[in-house]
């Protein structure tokens, strides 16, 4: 894989307009697949979650999984989408083996939702309109894994393994429109596009948008037209991106590489591209043309969707705040600084903020110890932050804080017994005895014993060497086990110092 | 014993019943029977000896032990291949599946085996269902017990030859365009294509989805009825069934057994499935059947389905579309045959190729190759568009005919069984061969054919086919076993009974002996 000439990004954008379109694809969590009630779940020895109708046995025949319908029209109309009045299931007819029946069972001319919109935000504060095309519900292929050869790809393997779990998995396509007019921007717009999609996949609770785990997906589109000119370029498709980094850096990549090769006099074939997340790059996949023909015709097996407009009112109801709306409102009321407030959004712990706010805690404490101390410990374990601790024990375990039971420091030891299953905070620190000594009398009776031990001390703070104190301080808090507050032995120290005799 | 395989199922069951007759003697007496006469008959592709005669004693035990069983326990049945079943081989004629067990049972099989019946085995058919003869299963064709040398209709041949040749009261059929009723017609059986959707297809090996239907074949009008009722009603793993509540269709059959089931009941004869074409005997017991029909006051009139003559030509695009994707899944990968190509590199898509070249015989391309072209882009509209307009046509026919009589009558093949090989060559008159069954497949209307008598030039059989309106299939179960009632009083005797003997194979040296 020759490594691509790339031209200069800005100088790219002086010759050429990019024109930019994204196909996502959400994988839907529901309990079920999308045509048999075999388990939507992974982690599973292979071909375990299957069934004649998802392995593609003679004889087998799908039936719609209704939760999916639900998710999916919940999706389109967050999207701002018309939702269709009868919507239909086609097969695209394609020979693979990931492909158990060697035809997919997707949507083509009348998709469940269509024509909608989404307003995102850049950074640098502007807004961009992309236009929904549709987004249409598909079942998911099988995976392939490829042995031997040197790329890992079915060119040079000496075989290959399917795995048909996630073969029938629900998936949600979303397909914009042509975005022109995205410029220098264009990168960043892919970037806020599939962020914005996530983040509302997220909200709706369709999904459970782990990137990372392919429950979102993106495939760029990409062309180039020379300045002046109102003749759209030859677009490459690169597929299934999958982290918002790597959209954005997909996305720049195409532009240099293909305003290096139009420039130099070449022409850029109609085809999709692999990303390589290491080299920061794209190579060849297969070509696509538009005239590739699936042989697309109705599902003869399924029964057309109509849903009733009754139902899509209902599921209308039960559209949460959009999220761009809702991180406005919640940083407003949180008084976090812009810098504050994209940690949490960027950790994903905004819904574990907001929990943690409403159980009564502080904003800022929230943020503190979520992004701080329980992020620390999730990247440790490797887990999400918010499957560690609910929102309701940091709340406490901050009043435990703000009322002086705890310092920071035994803090976290209690957020380990939390997290440990030991109980709540406040069991936690009767368990393990972790509560701040803030009986003076046990205090001054530690402090007693160390200035007679240390009289050479005692001394020097009477001449007004407070800083010797810390000395002192030391042998009590050691004394206490570390369950005392620091600041009131100091206090008791120097009262002590002054009054004895 | 050789008389327990001459009986009806229902007269069967009802020995059963009371306790003179044993499901293993009865399942014993029809394996014999299949035994000794499958080698010319050829009926069964797998016959599972073992398998029936546990399943028959653990009947046996069951009613032994006081269990209240359901009407048809203890009764073999045959199943026609094309049906998943999970202790037997499920080929569906083809080389491709060949010995393939598959890990569940069809919803129809799964309700049979909870009915207590007790299946004998496996029929050949065409492979994947697809023909008019079963000339095109790859394990050699089907003979039809009235004459050997001829066809026993097809795809179903298999199941209609088992039920005529007695190696089984009852059996399991599919059909597409004809594939129960027009073997029935050919050996002088019962069959029926239920409405679309009121039997499960799951388990059911598609051919074209929008048009498959599994439905009984039999000797009697009751017995399909009886089988109807075991196999039919809604199955939420196909999402083409319909929830309706059915009519037992074993009452609708007695219904059509009392004085006057035909008295006012308006016979619509289709004036475009009743004309040039058919043969003259098979006219003649067609005119006799409406005359009897007549004399018991029912009232016949013609009517007309001026679109019924595109059928064919909307039939032969749908079908092939809809096979050509359902038979897709047939690539080596999962299940069944593998082939490597003879020389290159061995890629999936090479053995994919190699493994269809092999393993389907030359109807199933033939077919894949049709439905792949109308499918095309550019070409969709002009063939797969058309062929659902014209089927939308069909339907207007049927519900303009339905408004203005009960059921409506045709002869259920345009001729009587051909010889093999007669029409393997030209596969338009095979095709043509099915005229009369397909507008049914295309509207989702429920048919049924039965015997009315033997053509008077080759003494072959000839049947009749009885249509009603979608989820009417009651009344055709009425009308049916009214007219048979009719028909058997003027005989003096069932039609098969005049069906020659057929002897035990080792006792001839030759085919001509056994004819």
């Amino acid at each position: 894989m020759a490594q691509a000439d790339l031209m200069d990004f800005d100088k790219a954008l002086e010759l050429y307009e990019p024109v930019l379109g994204f196909e996502v694809h959400v994988e839907l969590n529901t309990a079920t697949k999308m045509f048999c009630s075999c388990a939507n779940e992974f982690g599973q020895g292979a071909n375990t979650n299957t069934c004649p109708t998802c392995l593609g046995l003679p004889g087998g025949l799908p039936q719609v999984n209704r939760k999916a319908i639900e998710s999916s029209i919940r999706l389109g109309l967050a999207l701002d989408c018309t939702i269709a009045e009868s919507s239909r299931f086609a097969r695209k007819n394609y020979f693979y083996p990931d492909t158990a029946k060697n035809f997919q069972t997707s949507q083509y001319d009348e998709p469940i939702a269509f024509d909608g919109a989404l307003t995102i935000e850049l950074a640098g504060g502007r807004q961009v309109r992309v236009e929904i095309e549709r987004a249409h519900m598909e079942e998911d292929a099988g995976k392939l894994t490829h042995k031997g050869g040197a790329t890992g790809r079915i060119q040079g393997a000496d075989y290959s393994l399917v795995d048909y779990n996630r073969g029938g998995v629900p998936l949600v396509e979303i397909v914009t429109r042509m975005i022109e007019g995205g410029e220098a921007d264009s990168p960043e717009i892919a970037r806020t596009y599939v962020a914005a999609i996530r983040e509302i996949v997220k909200a709706l609770g369709v999904s459970n948008a782990r990137m990372e785990e392919g429950n979102v997906r993106c495939d760029a589109n990409v062309s180039l037209r020379p300045r002046g000119s109102q003749i759209l370029g030859t677009r490459t498709e690169t597929k299934n991106v999958n982290s918002l980094r790597s959209v954005e850096r997909a996305v720049r990549h195409e532009i240099q590489r293909q305003a290096a090769l139009l420039a130099a006099g070449g022409t850029i074939t109609q085809e999709t591209r692999h990303w390589h997340e290491d080299t920061g790059t794209t190579s060849a996949g297969r070509p696509k043309s538009d005239a590739d023909d699936y042989r697309y015709f109705p599902e003869p097996d399924l029964v057309p969707v109509a849903p009733s407009r009754e139902w899509v009112e209902e599921l209308r109801s039960t559209l949460p705040e959009p999220p761009a709306a809702r991180r406005k409102r919640l940083q407003g009321d949180w008084g976090f600084a812009d810098l504050e407030f994209q940690d949490v959004v960027n950790s994903d712990l905004l819904d574990a903020v907001e929990g943690t706010v409403a159980a009564g805690a502080s904003a800022q404490s929230a943020r503190k110890w979520w992004t701080g101390e329980i992020a620390r410990l999730a990247n440790a374990a490797g887990t999400p932050a918010e499957s560690l601790v609910a929102p309701a024990q940091v709340a406490a375990l901050i009043t435990l804080i703000d009322d002086g039971t705890l310092t920071d420091r035994l803090a976290r030891q209690v957020l380990e017994g939390v997290i440990a299953g030991e109980g709540t905070p406040a069991e936690v620190v009767d368990k393990r005895g972790l509560a701040v000594v803030s009986d003076d009398g046990a205090l001054v009776a530690a402090i007693d014993e160390a200035l007679a031990a240390q009289p050479d001390v005692l001394a020097k703070i009477r001449d007004g060497k407070v800083q010797a104190a810390g000395a002192v301080i030391g042998a009590v808090m050691k004394a206490m086990r570390g369950q005392a507050d620091a600041a009131r032995v100091r206090e008791l120290v120097l009262e002590r110092a002054g009054s004895a005799q | 014993m050789t008389d327990l395989i001459h009986l009806s199922a229902a007269t069967l069951a009802g020995l059963l019943a009371d306790g003179s007759v044993s499901s293993v003697e009865a399942t014993r007496a029809h394996l014999d029977h299949i035994d000794a006469v499958d080698t010319d008959v050829h009926a069964f592709l797998h016959v599972a000896t073992d398998a029936a005669l546990a399943a028959a004693a653990a009947i046996d035990a069951r009613r032994a032990g006081g269990e209240s069983l359901a009407p048809l326990a203890g009764v073999p049945i045959a199943i026609k291949d094309v049906l998943a079943t999970a202790d037997m081989p499920s080929t569906a004629g083809s080389r491709i599946l060949e010995g393939w067990i598959p890990p569940y049972d069809a919803t129809v099989v799964r309700k049979l085996r909870e009915a207590g019946l007790v299946p004998l085995g496996k029929t050949n058919m065409d492979e994947f269902a697809m023909g008019s003869s079963t000339e095109h299963s790859a394990y050699g064709p089907t003979r039809n017990p009235w004459d050997l040398g001829r066809i026993p209709g097809g795809s179903g041949g298999g199941s209609a030859a088992a039920v005529s040749a007695f190696e089984a009261p009852l059996a399991l059929g599919s059909d597409t365009g004809g594939s129960i009723r027009q073997p029935a017609a050919v050996t002088g059986s019962v069959g029926v294509k239920p409405t679309y959707g009121g039997v499960s297809r799951y388990g059911a090996i598609a051919l074209a989805s929008s048009l498959d239907q599994v439905g009984p074949v039999s000797r009697s009008v009751l017995d399909a009825a009886m089988l109807h009722d075991v196999i039919g009603g809604h199955d939420p793993l196909d999402a083409t069934s319909l929830p309706d509540i059915w009519p037992s269709m074993t009452e609708a059959a007695r219904a059509g057994l009392a004085d006057g089931a035909l008295r006012g009941v308006k016979v619509g004869v289709i004036k475009e499935l009743n004309g040039d074409g058919f043969q003259s005997g098979v006219k003649q017991r067609f005119d006799e059947a409406l005359a009897i029909l007549a004399g018991a006051g029912a009232e016949i009139s013609e009517v007309s389905a001026p679109n019924f003559e595109y059928a064919v030509s909307a039939y032969y695009l749908i079908l092939p579309a809809e096979a050509s994707s359902n038979l897709a899944r047939f690539d080596s990968v999962r299940f069944g045959m593998r082939v490597n190509p003879g020389s290159g590199p061995l890629t999936s898509e090479r053995v994919m190729a190699a493994t269809r070249d092999a393993g389907f015989g030359p109807e199933v391309k033939r077919r894949i190759i049709l439905g792949t072209y109308a499918l095309s882009a550019g070409y969709y509209d002009a063939y797969y568009g058309s062929a659902q307009k014209v089927r939308t046509l069909i339907q207007r026919d049927f519900d303009a005919a339905f408004s203005k009589v009960d059921v409506l009558v045709s002869p259920s093949a345009p001729t009587t069984a051909f010889k093999f090989g007669e029409k393997l060559a030209d596969p338009m008159a095979m095709y043509l061969n099915d005229i009369t069954t397909i507008p049914a497949n295309l509207a989702g209307v429920p048919g049924m054919g039965l015997p009315i008598g033997l053509a008077p030039e080759d003494g072959l059989p000839v049947g009749l086919q009885v249509m009603a309106p979608a989820r009417q299939d009651a009344r055709l179960y009425t009308f049916g076993a009214a007219l048979e009632k009719l028909l058997e009083a003027k005989w003096g005797h069932t039609l098969l009974s005049e069906a020659p003997p057929l002897t035990p194979t080792e006792m001839f040296a030759t085919k001509e002996g056994a004819v």
